[in-house]
């Protein structure tokens, strides 16, 4: 399935920019990042609930907030881009 | 039934794979083509020069991604893999089996039945819709001919015969490959089979085609367990992944040649993107190269019901789904190999 992932992580002290370079890294272990801290990630039932956790452990809750839509299997036709910055797509042929 | 992940095809030249936390990362000089999170990736297939960071070669070893090397005509290079895993219960039975000849035979004979009854399939299916355009009472006798082969195979009790009937066969089937070509006759013309180096744009691409099959056949025999080295009809050579040969046979005609037949035929490939070297060899271009694998990549993704399973699966799963049966039958959960036969 396809999952957004979006946070907000307060980089006002010194340790907030840490962080916010930790979890910019996990979610780009998992997916692709489509805008600054917008990442789309295709991934399973499993390797969802590693990665949340890996982030919940990564956050500050009482500073930061993570935001995770499950967009489901048939998320073709559920998102749409406009602008710069095409992305691609995981599931199609890859060919570089 | 496992989910089948996609294929990482990194064909232009001058590119260099690295490795970044999970992601592989293409690289051109100092631009960054893309980035790929590994855990989406069954496979990675690489034609560039350059090659690849030992800590990606580490890295898709221990995830157990396939990471192949072709040259830029398409031959086979080299393939990392990983420690070898798995039962080794099943692969020394695999191993006692093999230097069997009896027991080998009677595994080596259903991939072969398996073949001569696809390739049938696919003789008759040409007469069936294009009874115009084929000779169709030559169609309909070698598919004859193939018939009794099937039953003469019922028979043999050596290696050596099945191996004889196998070569006769594929002589008989590949007679009638050039009316299967139905589109740009002139420029897709069969006379025969040739390889190393293939001299025509046909035979460049069955080439290819066997190439990448081989490929995907040896990872899926790993997949499940089973040495790829090993075959039952093909003979120990070292460096030769005899089993992923052996398997791939019944997969040949339906898969291979079908899918040469379908670029041809629809078009999708044409005259331009080939070139003939200078030593007679023909390869595709680079843009050839990348028609060619992602059209074989979109064919992995269609979705077939699977004849002996009953179930629905992509097409780039077969190989995977005969390896699981292969293992099925050697741990005798199964009486017998089933072979892949479509209808």
């Amino acid at each position: 399935m396809l999952v957004l992932i979006t946070y907000d992580v307060a980089t006002s002290s010194k340790n907030g920019t840490r962080r916010l370079r930790k979890v910019a890294k996990k979610c780009q272990d998992y997916g692709q990042r489509v805008q600054n801290s917008v990442f789309e990630c295709v991934v399973d039932a499993t390797e969802l609930t590693k990665l949340k956790k890996e982030l919940v452990d990564l956050i500050d809750e009482e500073l930061d907030s993570l935001r995770i839509y499950r967009l489901g299997n048939n998320y073709q036709k559920k998102v749409e881009h406009i602008g710069v910055k095409e992305s691609f797509n995981i599931e199609a042929p890859l060919i570089f | 039934m496992r989910k089948l992940l996609n294929t990482l095809f990194v064909t232009t030249p001058e590119t260099y794979l690295a490795l970044d936390g999970e992601n592989i990362v293409i690289k051109k000089e100092d631009t960054t083509l893309g980035r790929v999170p590994l855990h989406n990736l069954e496979s990675i297939v690489t034609t560039g020069y350059l090659g690849a960071s030992p800590a990606l070669m580490r890295k898709c070893a221990e995830k157990n991604i396939g990471l192949t090397f072709l040259t830029n005509t398409g031959k086979f290079g080299s393939r990392v893999t990983g420690g070898t895993t798995g039962n080794v219960t099943l692969r020394k039975k695999q191993y006692r089996l093999s230097d069997i000849e009896e027991e080998s035979l009677a595994i080596a004979r259903h991939f072969i039945i398996g073949k001569l009854y696809n390739q049938r399939w696919m003789l008759e299916r040409l007469t069936r819709e294009n009874p115009m355009r084929i000779d169709v009472e030559r169609f309909k006798q070698i598919s004859g001919e193939l018939k009794n082969y099937i039953e003469d195979i019922r028979l043999i009790d050596n290696l050596e015969s099945l191996r004889g009937i196998e070569g006769q066969a594929a002589n008989r089937y590949f007679l009638l490959f050039d009316q299967m070509i139905l589109q740009q006759k002139s420029d897709f013309g069969f006379y025969g089979r040739n390889r190393r180096p293939p001299l025509d744009n046909v035979n460049a691409m069955l080439s290819l085609a066997y190439t990448l099959l081989a490929q995907e056949c040896a990872a899926a025999l790993e997949t499940v367990g089973l040495d790829p080295y090993v075959g039952f009809m093909h003979q120990d050579r070292p460096g030769r992944a005899s089993l992923a040969l052996d398997l791939m046979e019944e997969l040949r005609g339906i898969y291979a040649d079908r899918f040469v037949l379908t670029l041809i035929n629809k078009k999708m490939i044409t005259e331009k993107d080939f070139v003939k070297k200078e030593s007679g060899a023909v390869i595709l271009t680079d843009d050839g190269r990348r028609i060619f694998f992602q059209k074989w990549q979109e064919k992995k993704q269609e979705q077939i019901q699977h004849p002996f399973l009953g179930e629905k699966i992509n097409w780039g799963l077969v190989p995977y789904a005969q390896a699981l049966l292969l293992s099925r039958f050697l741990r005798e959960d199964l009486d017998g190999y089933p072979p892949f036969l479509w209808k």
